[in-house]
């Protein structure tokens, strides 16, 4: 598949790849890269920016270890087509550790032993996270109805609501 | 594949009437699934992410509008007040990642009998709105599906917004799934009770090849209902109701479910929508 053969009428001003690279703004920062439309915003941190820390489960939106914010909201980047990202904020789990400090999160998971084989351990946090930001995290149903889209086949969850739980309860809420 | 992302709603018409064929793209969440596991090979991809149009609501005459790329989340977050009954279904829809990016237009595009906005619309009475070059038509939610996956939607045209009265009935929406949240619906129903011109308006999902209404029941209903007096609802009509709805249902047996189960559970979440709607304090009844 080529990437540069768009027809469509160069009055209509149309975006497209003609050639140029797409320009994604990860974790703050700008790269430039050359991908075929369809690519996921998941393949193209992976295979094209080497950022492997997000995780493909299932590719088709069902596990939730690809989840990523999009402009500051959890999206699954499986899902998600990288050219539709460009002039989004893109911040995946590789850029949620400040000054060399493991986030409130991250250490929570830590403390709480919140994963056994840690495959499906970014996209959780990455959920946890902006599900404390939207404030849907009162009760112990408020987290396990929120957190629904992240699996754990490990069986995690105790512990995974636990770390969550104590995050929410801090001072600094996280 | 060529990839074609058209800045407003003006180019976007232009681009699918010079290519019919290309898939568009809202939020992803079908489309993408489709292209990870080679499903679809569209020739031509349109993405409708940077058309704000298609992102905006509000009102026009008696009718709300709401642009076909509001996502599930905002219409929870900011629309949960005037269409109650699509809130509280989009609230079921998959999980929150889901809801941040998955839109009511590309349900409406998908046309899944599954969609769990389809009931929900049904039940309001909505309107869809297509637009191409040619113009623009706003068809009745009722007419809009004609079988699974397919609808009167031509291939040069988008789907824009969708409409609703601008002042909901008493709605309620309520789905069986093996589980809460990222289940494909076993059969979900949806209720809109209007006080003011004293009509019931239903919409069945997952139990036919199209998403149906129940028109037999809604016109039972209306003429049983104690309107004047709205005490409560006899228990012959709220049963008589739920029979008649789950008569209406052309339902199949699959993995998720025989058509006998698929019957009964409809009529049991047609009394329970039924006695809900019914004392609804935040409904317009
Ligand atoms: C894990 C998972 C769980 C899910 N759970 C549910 C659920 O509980 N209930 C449910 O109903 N659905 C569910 N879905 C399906 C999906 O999320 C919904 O159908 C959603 O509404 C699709 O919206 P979208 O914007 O992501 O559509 P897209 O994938 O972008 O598009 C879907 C279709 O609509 C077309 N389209 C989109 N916008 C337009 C437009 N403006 N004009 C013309 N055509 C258009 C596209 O070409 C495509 O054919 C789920 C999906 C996944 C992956
Ligand atoms: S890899 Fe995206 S949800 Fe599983
Ligand atoms: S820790 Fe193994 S899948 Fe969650």
């Amino acid at each position: 598949m080529a990437i540069n053969q768009s027809t469509a009428p160069a009055e209509t001003g149309l975006r497209g790849p003609r050639g140029e690279p797409v320009t994604l703004d990860v974790n703050g920062a700008t790269y430039a890269i050359e991908l075929e439309p369809r690519v996921s915003l998941l393949d193209a941190l992976r295979d094209h920016l080497d950022m492997t820390g997000t995780k493909k489960g299932c590719d088709q939106g069902t596990c939730g270890a690809c989840t990523v914010w999009m402009d500051g909201r959890r999206v699954l980047s499986c899902l998600t087509l990288a050219y539709s990202c460009e002039g989004h904020q893109i911040a995946t789990i590789e850029g949620i550790a400040q000054d060399g400090e493991l986030h409130p999160m991250q250490q929570a998971f830590i403390d709480h032993d919140a994963f056994q084989c840690g495959y499906c351990t970014p996209g959780q946090i990455m959920s946890a996270i902006a599900l404390l930001r939207e404030g849907n995290a009162t009760t112990d149903a408020d987290i396990a109805e929120h957190m629904s889209g992240n699996i754990c086949r490990c069986q995690a969850y105790p512990n995974i609501h636990a770390a969550i739980r104590e995050v929410r309860d801090a001072d600094d809420g996280g | 594949m060529e990839f074609l992302q058209p800045a407003d709603w003006a180019e976007a018409l232009a681009v699918k009437a010079a290519h019919p064929d290309a898939l568009p793209i809202a939020g992803g969440t079908d489309v993408m699934v489709d292209l990870n596991f080679d499903r679809a090979r569209p020739g031509a991809l349109l993405d409708l992410t940077r058309v704000t149009d298609l992102t905006d609501w509000g009102t026009d005459g008696d009718w709300l509008r709401v642009g076909a790329g509001v996502t599930y989340r905002r219409l929870i977050d900011e629309l949960a007040g005037r269409v109650p009954g699509l809130a509280l279904a989009s609230r079921t829809v998959g999980s929150p990642q889901i809801r941040n990016r998955g839109t009511v237009g590309g349900n409406l595009g998908s046309a899944s009998p599954a969609g769990d906005a389809h009931p929900a619309l049904l039940a309001a009475g909505a309107l869809v709105e297509l637009a191409s070059v040619r113009g623009t038509r706003r068809v009745p939610v009722t007419e809009y599906f004609t079988g699974p996956k397919r609808s009167v939607r031509t291939p040069d045209e988008l789907i824009a917004a969708f409409l609703v009265p601008a002042r909901p009935g008493a709605e309620q929406f309520a789905k069986v799934g093996t589980r809460n949240a990222m289940v494909i619906a076993v059969c979900s129903f949806a209720l809109s009770l209007d006080a003011a011109t004293r009509t019931v308006g239903t919409g069945i999902g997952s139990a036919g090849p199209t998403p149906l209404r129940a028109t037999e029941a809604e016109a039972f209903l209306a003429a049983e209902l104690p309107w004047e007096t709205r005490g409560a609802v006899p228990e012959s009509v709220a049963a008589r109701f739920g029979e008649l709805v789950g008569s209406a249902a052309r339902p199949i047996d699959d993995v998720r479910g025989s058509a006998d189960y698929r019957r009964h559970a409809l009529a049991v979440l047609a009394r329970r929508a039924l006695a809900w709607a019914w004392t609804d304090p935040g409904g317009a009844v």
